[in-house]
C-alpha cells in the first residue's frame, strides 16, 4: 500500500473549479509520467465496471435513501411520503436502542477478543522457530472457513443436547440455555464470531512483525532484557498502523460479516435473543415488510461505515509514514 | 536471532492452535457418525463408521433436507459462484484500473471517485433495495443474479491500481517507442506483468466468493440454485420439530463447504498472505 485512494487531488477552492477539475483532463498530479492519450478507448476499458457500479451499488443506494422517507403499502397498494418520520420512529424506538446498545457491546467484545488474541499468538509464532511453519498453517486455516459454516459449528458446541461446552459450563454450575436465554445467546454468537476472526488478525500481526528489520529487533534485545518491556517499547509502536487498520476492519466485522453467524443461531427467531443493527435491517425488510423502516434504518448505518471507512483511510495514509 | 525461547510460547501457541482447529477436527470425525450416536454420546474425537453411507446420502440424495437439490448440485453451484466471482472481478476490475492509470482523459477523477465510493458501503447495507433491484430487472435465481451485483465493490480495482502505479513508467514508454497501441500494452505486457498479482487476487476473490452467504439466501428460491452456504440453512430449517435432528449430514455438509477454501488457502498460503496482507482486503 502506498497511498489511499480517497486522498484528495482536487484543489481547494470554490465549486466551480472543483467541477472543473472533474470535467478537465489534467487531473492534478497524474498516475503515471506519460499517459496514453486516446478520449474513448479508456471508455471502453471502464466500461464493465462501470455498469455494475451504477446499476448494482447507485441504483439501489438512491433507492434506500428515497424509500425512506414512505410509508409502503403492506398489499403493494402504493406509498405514501411521510418525510423523516421513519427515521424518528427508528430512533426513538426501545427496540432500536438495546439492539443499538448490543451491538456496540458485541463490536467491542468481539475486536478486543480478537485483536488481543490474534496479536499473542503472532508474537509467539513469530518468536519460536521450531514448529513455526505448522503452527502458521493450523492457524491461518481457520481464516477460509466460512461464517456460516462457523456458525453451524459453533451452534453445535453449544447444543443443549449434543454440545460439549454446554457440559463444560454445566460442569462449573452454569446451565448454558443458548437460543433462550439472551446473555447465553450472547456468549455463543461473540464466541464464534471471534474464533472465525482470529486467523485474520494473526496474518496481518504476523506479517507487520517480520516486516521489522532485523538490526532493530536486535538493538531492542541488547536495549531491553525484560521481554514485556521489549514488547511494550519496541514491538507494540512499530505494530500501531497494522492494529489500527486491523481495528477499523474488525469492527466492520463484528457490524456486518458476522451476519450469517447471527442467522445461523439465532434463526430468524429473534424472540428473547440479541442481534446486531444490520441483522434487524433484515428482519424488519425481509420478515416484516417493513420497507420504509429498514431503508431508513439502512441510511443510518451506511452514515456509520463512511465515517468507519473514511477514518480507516486515514490510518491507511498515516501507516504509509510509519513504514 | 539470540532470543531465548520459553516452553511457555510452545504452550500458548498450542492452545492457540487447538482453540482453533479442535472445532473443524471434530466436526470432521462427528460426520462420520450416525445421528442417533451423536444423539446419545455426543460430539466425537475419533473416526466413526458411517462415513461412506453419510456423504454419499448429502451428495447424491435427491431431497434429503432441501427438497430436490443434491449435494452435488450445491457444491457445483458453490464452484460457480466462487470461480465466477474471481474471474470477474479480476477482469473488470483490471480492465478499469488499466483505464483510471495509463489515460488521460476527460472525467478521469470524477468515474474514479464514482468507483472508489463503492469502497465505503458493503452490501449489507443496501440489502433491501437491491434486492428490489434484482427482482425489477428479472435477475432472480439466475447466476448473473448471483454473481453479477458482487463485482460492484471496487476492491479489486483499488489494488490492481497500486500495482500498476508500481510499474515503472520506462516500461510505457518502450512499449510505444516499439510502436504498441493500448489493446497491445495491455495484452502483451500488462497482462503477463500482473500474473502473480492475479494469481494472489484469484485466491482472496475465489474464497469470498465461495463463502458468500447472505446474497444467494435472498437471490435465490429455485433449489436448483442453490449453494452449499443456503443449503447450510436450509438443513437448519429443516430440524425446528424433528425428533433427532441429522446432526452427522449437518456436518458433512459443513465439510464439504469448508475443504475447497481451506484446500486453497493452505495449499497457496504464501501466495494467499501476499494477496490478503498487500490488498489491505
Amino acid at each position: 500500500m502506498t497511498d489511499s485512494p480517497l486522498r484528495t487531488t482536487l484543489p481547494n477552492g470554490a465549486l466551480l473549479s472543483r467541477l472543473r477539475a472533474w470535467y478537465s483532463a489534467d487531473t492534478p498530479n497524474p498516475a503515471k509520467r506519460v499517459q496514453f492519450d486516446r478520449p474513448l478507448t479508456p471508455w471502453l476499458f471502464l466500461l464493465p465496471q462501470l455498469a455494475v457500479v451504477v446499476i448494482f451499488f447507485y441504483w439501489p443506494s438512491v433507492q434506500a435513501v428515497t424509500s425512506s422517507f414512505y410509508i409502503e403499502d403492506p398489499f403493494g397498494f402504493g406509498s405514501t411520503f411521510v418525510g423523516t418520520e421513519n427515521y424518528t420512529d427508528a430512533l426513538t424506538s426501545s427496540q432500536y436502542a438495546s439492539t443499538a446498545m448490543f451491538t456496540a457491546f458485541f463490536c467491542v467484545m468481539v475486536t478486543g477478543l480478537s485483536l488481543g488474541i490474534g496479536l499473542l499468538l503472532a508474537v509467539k509464532a513469530d518468536k519460536v522457530i521450531r514448529g513455526a511453519a505448522t503452527y502458521k498453517t493450523l492457524l491461518i486455516s481457520v481464516y477460509a472457513i466460512a461464517p456460516p459454516v462457523a456458525g453451524l459449528i459453533g451452534m453445535m458446541f453449544f447444543d443443549m443436547h449434543i454440545g460439549p461446552l454446554t457440559d463444560l459450563a454445566a460442569f462449573f454450575g452454569h446451565d448454558l440455555r443458548v437460543g433462550i436465554n439472551y446473555w447465553d445467546t450472547a456468549f455463543a454468537l461473540i464466541t464464534i464470531s471471534v474464533w472465525k476472526q482470529i486467523p485474520y488478525n494473526f496474518i496481518f500481526f504476523l506479517s507487520g512483525l517480520q516486516s521489522v528489520p532485523v538490526s532493530v529487533r536486535e538493538a531492542a534485545l541488547i536495549d531491553a532484557q525484560s521481554g514485556w518491556r521489549r514488547f511494550c517499547d519496541v514491538t507494540l509502536p512499530l505494530l500501531a498502523p497494522t492494529a489500527f487498520f486491523l481495528l477499523v476492519i474488525n469492527i466492520t466485522y463484528a457490524m456486518f460479516d458476522t451476519f450469517p453467524i447471527i442467522d445461523v443461531v439465532v434463526k430468524d427467531k429473534p424472540a428473547n435473543n440479541p442481534i446486531t443493527l444490520v441483522y434487524k435491517v433484515y428482519l424488519d425488510g425481509f420478515k416484516g415488510n417493513d420497507i420504509g423502516g429498514s431503508s431508513a434504518q439502512s441510511v443510518i448505518l451506511m452514515v456509520v461505515v463512511a465515517a468507519l471507512t473514511v477514518l480507516q483511510f486515514r490510518f491507511l495514509e498515516r501507516r504509509v509514514h510509519y513504514g | 536471532m539470540m532470543q531465548r525461547i520459553k516452553p511457555f510460547d510452545h504452550l500458548i501457541l498450542i492452545i492457540g492452535a487447538l482453540f482453533l482447529i479442535a472445532p473443524v477436527v471434530m466436526a470432521f470425525m462427528s460426520s462420520t457418525h450416525s445421528a442417533i450416536d451423536i444423539h446419545s454420546n455426543g460430539l466425537y474425537f475419533t473416526p466413526g463408521s458411517d462415513a461412506v453411507g453419510t456423504y454419499g446420502k448429502v451428495l447424491t440424495h435427491r431431497g434429503g433436507f432441501t427438497g430436490d437439490v443434491t449435494g452435488m448440485r450445491m457444491l457445483m453451484n458453490s464452484m460457480i459462484m466462487g470461480l465466477g466471482f474471481a474471474v470477474g472481478k479480476i477482469v473488470l476490475s483490471m480492465m478499469a484500473a488499466y483505464a483510471l492509470v495509463y489515460f488521460r482523459f476527460r472525467f478521469a477523477t470524477l468515474l474514479f471517485w464514482m468507483i472508489f465510493t463503492t469502497l465505503l458501503l458493503p452490501l449489507e447495507v443496501r440489502i433491501m433495495p437491491s434486492y428490489q433491484v434484482m427482482s425489477t430487472l428479472g435477475l432472480l435465481n439466475s447466476y448473473t443474479g448471483l454473481i453479477v451485483p458482487l463485482l460492484a465493490s471496487a476492491t479489486g480495482t483499488f489494488f490492481f491500481r497500486q500495482f500498476f502505479r508500481s510499474i515503472p513508467d520506462e516500461m510505457l514508454e518502450a512499449a510505444r517507442i516499439d510502436g504498441a497501441g493500448p489493446y497491445k500494452f495491455f495484452i502483451d505486457i500488462l497482462v503477463p506483468l500482473s500474473r502473480t498479482m492475479m494469481a494472489a487476487i484469484f485466491i482472496i476473490m475465489f474464497i469470498y466468493g465461495w463463502n458468500q452467504y447472505l446474497w444467494p439466501l435472498l437471490m435465490t428460491t429455485d433449489e436448483s440454485f442453490y449453494t452449499l452456504m443456503r443449503g447450510i440453512k436450509s438443513i437448519l430449517q429443516v430440524w425446528i420439530g424433528s425428533q433427532i435432528p441429522d446432526y452427522n449430514e449437518a456436518f458433512a455438509l459443513a465439510v464439504l463447504a469448508m475443504i475447497p477454501p481451506v484446500a486453497v488457502v493452505v495449499i497457496f498460503q504464501r501466495m494467499f498472505i501476499k494477496g490478503l496482507t498487500e490488498s489491505d482486503k
